[in-house]
């Protein structure tokens, strides 16, 4: 069976959780290469999406939760991760807007408008050493397990699975976007935030999805 | 206030950036609707997807609005406020990709000066403090051949500084002609006021239009006239 507009609560609820975990490890990281205040900022975002999902009718659909989320993040968040992630979840949720049974196809579906609609509002390509170099192999991770057969959830830790791999992968990377393009060669060796965000959220997709 | 022109916001990290440009932009364009969008809601460094949405609404008085950003994330948070528009607003509103404080200066003067939102974009977008631009081809100086040309001493004691520079260049652009200072461009600001003219200087004003003299003489007489300063 698919996922629902309950899974999208439990994926917000871990989100807003996973993201105050790892604060400080986020703000590390854009220190080193940014302006310190991604951590801060998601953290905010996502408390204060967590605070209006009290909101949500009770059978709400994911398009619902995404769009709440979306909203709140575009208008909380002061960093390029309030528009970017802001833009990500609304495209999501227009992907699959009246759905309250997301199958694999739809799952891949939703994370290929979020990634898109990233690389609309940031023009990064991958390679860049932004979010997109996490947002990329998730997609296609996804489309690769949904071609293979796999069910939703399955889908989902495919999808977080590469996005970890992805976000190690900008380590070596010269940023071409953002922030740390002014950094030069001095950005190698460090992971970009945006793309560790990204997998820590995706990562919570698939724990929620794989919980029900 | 800004019945007619473009509207402008400045989008900043920082919200003494952003209130600072409006300050010095002001100087020169006293009559358009220029709006400081800087800083968090909370008065931090960041930029505010509210603040930016409501000073696009405040600058807009029909006639479009151009926004300028410092930093990529503004351009970010100024490009997502203007998905959230309405349509209708939407299509006369412009983030413009230009230098924040030079090319905000030069849209405030063009906006000041009655240019359209097309103007005024190109306007930001080519001012920038590097080689003083040369004036446009066709505009040669009128040396003998035909064509027009009056040089006249400035004489206010800070020489053409911003103030003056500005008036100088809505007069300029009052005319079809094409105008030449000392072989710059009369309608470029920031090309004026890199010619670094002082007091005492000999400014040389020229047209090669048949039409020119009438902003010749205009102009001329301005920087005679000391713009009002002694």
């Amino acid at each position: 069976m698919g996922l629902d507009g309950a899974w999208a609560r439990a994926w917000l609820e871990t989100s807003a959780a996973v993201v105050a975990e790892h604060r400080v490890e986020l703000i590390t990281l854009d220190r080193a290469i940014g302006d310190g205040d991604h951590g801060e900022n998601l953290d905010r975002g996502f408390q204060a999406a967590l605070a209006k999902a009290g909101d949500l009718a009770p059978d709400t659909t994911p398009a619902d939760v995404l769009k709440l989320i979306a909203t709140t993040l575009i208008s909380t968040v002061g960093g390029a991760a309030g528009p970017l992630f802001g833009t990500a979840y609304l495209k999501a949720a227009g992907a699959v807007a009246g759905s309250d049974d997301l199958d694999a196809d739809a799952v891949v579906t939703l994370l290929t408008a979020a990634r898109d609609g990233i690389v609309l509002r940031g023009k990064a390509e991958p390679g860049d050493k932004t979010m997109i170099d996490a947002w990329t192999p998730a997609v296609d991770a996804a489309a690769a397990a949904r071609d293979a057969g796999a069910g939703p959830a399955a889908v989902l830790v495919a999808a977080a699975a590469a996005a970890e791999g992805g976000a190690i992968a900008t380590d070596p990377l010269v940023a071409r976007k953002g922030r740390a393009s002014y950094l030069g060669e001095r950005a190698i060796g460090h992971r970009d935030p945006g793309a560790a965000s990204t997998a820590l959220l995706l990562r919570a997709a698939a724990d929620v999805a794989g919980e029900r | 206030m800004g019945d007619g022109k473009v509207g402008v916001v400045f989008v900043s990290h920082s919200a003494l950036i952003a209130e600072g440009l409006v300050d010095l932009a002001r100087q020169m364009a006293p009559t358009v609707n220029l709006v400081p969008a800087g800083g968090t809601d909370a008065g931090g460094i960041g930029t505010s997807f509210e603040k930016v949405s409501a000073a696009i609404s405040e600058a807009d008085a029909g006639h479009g609005v151009a926004v300028l950003c410092d930093l990529g994330s503004a351009i970010l948070t100024a490009e997502t406020a203007l998905d959230f528009l309405d349509d209708v607003l939407r299509a006369r509103v412009r983030v413009v990709d230009a230098a924040l404080v030079e090319g905000g200066v030069a849209a405030a003067v063009t906006a000041e000066t009655g240019g359209d939102l097309d103007a005024v974009e190109s306007s930001a977008r080519s001012a920038v403090f590097g080689p003083v631009s040369e004036a446009p081809a066709g505009a040669a100086p009128a040396a003998g051949g035909a064509g027009f040309s009056r040089t006249v001493a400035l004489t206010n004691k800070d020489g053409l500084h911003a103030r003056p520079a500005a008036e100088f260049v809505k007069l300029a652009n009052t005319f079809a002609a094409r105008v030449t200072v000392n072989g710059k461009d009369a309608k470029s600001l920031l090309g004026i006021m890199a010619l670094g003219l002082v007091q005492g200087t000999d400014v040389t004003i020229a047209s090669a239009d048949p039409e020119g003299e009438d902003a010749v003489n205009a102009l001329a007489e301005l920087v005679a006239s000391g713009f009002g300063e002694s």
